[in-house]
């Protein structure tokens, strides 16, 4: 890779100063997507601001009907964390099929998301829950966070801080696990909160993670596996690789999707 | 060049390295500790796994800056100073989890790691699931399952 210069600021102002003194500076998480990356050379920051030194960017808590999660907390930690698995089995599941343990000692939600690898698991759970992003700046709707493949509403100098999922009474992931990678080949995950009703789809689509209306619709009706009987989304959009085609992404949507929606409502 | 020091085995050591060197760099070509190895170089293969802060990691996909201060346990660091094996070291040698050695400091870091998150008696399907992050390229994972559940109830003792 090429060499940078390191940083390790301890508060979240130094770090957003110091990405305003370094346009070309990234920030450095658990690193397992963004090291790789450079290793490849496919990315040649000039700096990297390491934010591990950062106090209280890692808590997981409960807050009235929301479970908020800190941007550097590891997806081990969230996998296991009691608060968690008490509100929403189904999160915790999240970041409990990513990678391999020693990735998941190591990555982060804040990461995972600000990078927004079209194949990753946790952007599904955050647009499938309808969570906010929490940056130093502002507040984002899940639905206006992502913006296809590798892409964010993330502007220059903000830093994502913690991410709020609401709480739902029934939410579930189901995931097809490319088996050397760990990636989701294709990822659903649904959620029913009130009237509120979202399924969310990674690895499938071109253009990263994204809702399917018509399901949703379906299941407003009644908020079983039932409703998706027979249904499925077109081709058009979907990704095609040496892995599968996008006729089989289509069809893995269709199955995943009432995967989901029976584990959800077991 | 920056320059960073850690905890290596229960030593302090320090050195100056390139921001963008690993810590598997920093522990097998500065330190000499030759025994984490690099397989993939691209976190599939878990070669190159050590404790960082008592935690596994794989030391090729992690900077040597960003382990300044941090406490670093590698495979020399496990058995005593006379020489007596870990017994997850002596799990090995007695299952004979091991064909060529290229995995075993791997395995066995990662295997301390397993029982770290879930306890001393492992059943062979928490095993095989947990050692999702370790190839061995020999496909002897048989006696790798068994060691690691036997040194695992050793460990207890």
């Amino acid at each position: 890779m090429y060499d940078f210069t390191f940083h390790r600021p301890t508060t979240v102002r130094q770090a957003a100063g110091l990405l305003a003194r370094n346009p070309e500076a990234k920030l450095l998480a658990g690193g397992h997507s963004l090291l790789p990356v450079m290793k490849q050379r496919l990315a040649q920051p000039s700096a990297l601001i390491d934010l591990s030194l950062i106090d209280g960017l890692d808590t997981i808590e409960q807050k009235g009907r929301a479970v908020v999660i800190g941007a550097m907390a590891r997806h081990a930690d969230v996998a296991k964390s009691p608060v968690v698995i008490a509100a929403m089995p189904g999160l915790a599941s999240v970041p409990g099929s990513v990678g391999d343990p020693q990735v998941r000692n190591r990555g982060t939600i804040g990461g995972s998301i600000a990078n927004n690898d079209p194949n990753a698991d946790y952007p599904a759970a955050v647009l499938g829950l309808g969570a906010t992003i929490i940056t130093n700046k502002r507040r984002i709707a899940a639905d206006d966070f992502f913006q296809g493949m590798y892409t964010t509403a993330l502007e220059d100098g903000e830093i994502i801080v913690k991410v709020s999922f609401p709480v739902a009474k029934k939410a579930a992931y189901e995931k097809f696990k490319h088996p050397a990678s760990g990636f989701a080949l294709v990822g659903v995950f649904v959620s029913k909160r009130g009237s509120d009703i979202r399924v969310a789809v990674t690895g499938a689509g071109s253009n990263g993670v994204f809702r399917v209306k018509s399901f949703e619709e379906a299941l407003k009706k009644r908020f079983a596996a039932k409703s998706l009987e027979g249904m499925s989304i077109p081709a058009t959009g979907m990704n095609a690789d040496i892995h599968a085609s996008a006729e089989y992404r289509a069809h893995l949507v269709g199955v995943l999707a009432r995967r989901a929606v029976a584990k959800a409502t077991a | 060049m920056p320059a960073v020091s850690m905890t290596v085995n229960g030593k302090p050591v320090s050195g100056e390295v390139e921001a963008r060197t690993l810590l598997v760099q920093f522990l097998r070509e500065n330190l000499r500790l030759t025994g984490t190895h690099v397989g993939c170089d691209t976190s599939q293969c878990g070669a190159c796994v050590v404790h960082i802060n008592g935690i596994a990691a794989k030391s090729c996909t992690t900077l040597a800056l960003q382990c300044e201060g941090a406490t670093i346990t590698t495979i020399e660091g496990l058995a005593a100073a006379d020489g007596t094996l870990h017994p997850m070291q002596e799990a090995f040698r007695d299952n004979h989890g091991l064909q060529c050695g290229y995995c075993t400091p791997g395995m066995i870091m990662s295997a301390l790691d397993i029982v770290r998150r879930n306890g001393n008696e492992l059943d062979e399907h928490t095993i095989r699931e947990q050692l999702d992050g370790n190839i061995c390229r020999c496909t002897g994972y048989h006696n790798i399952v068994k060691a690691i559940a036997a040194g695992a109830k050793t460990m207890a003792r």
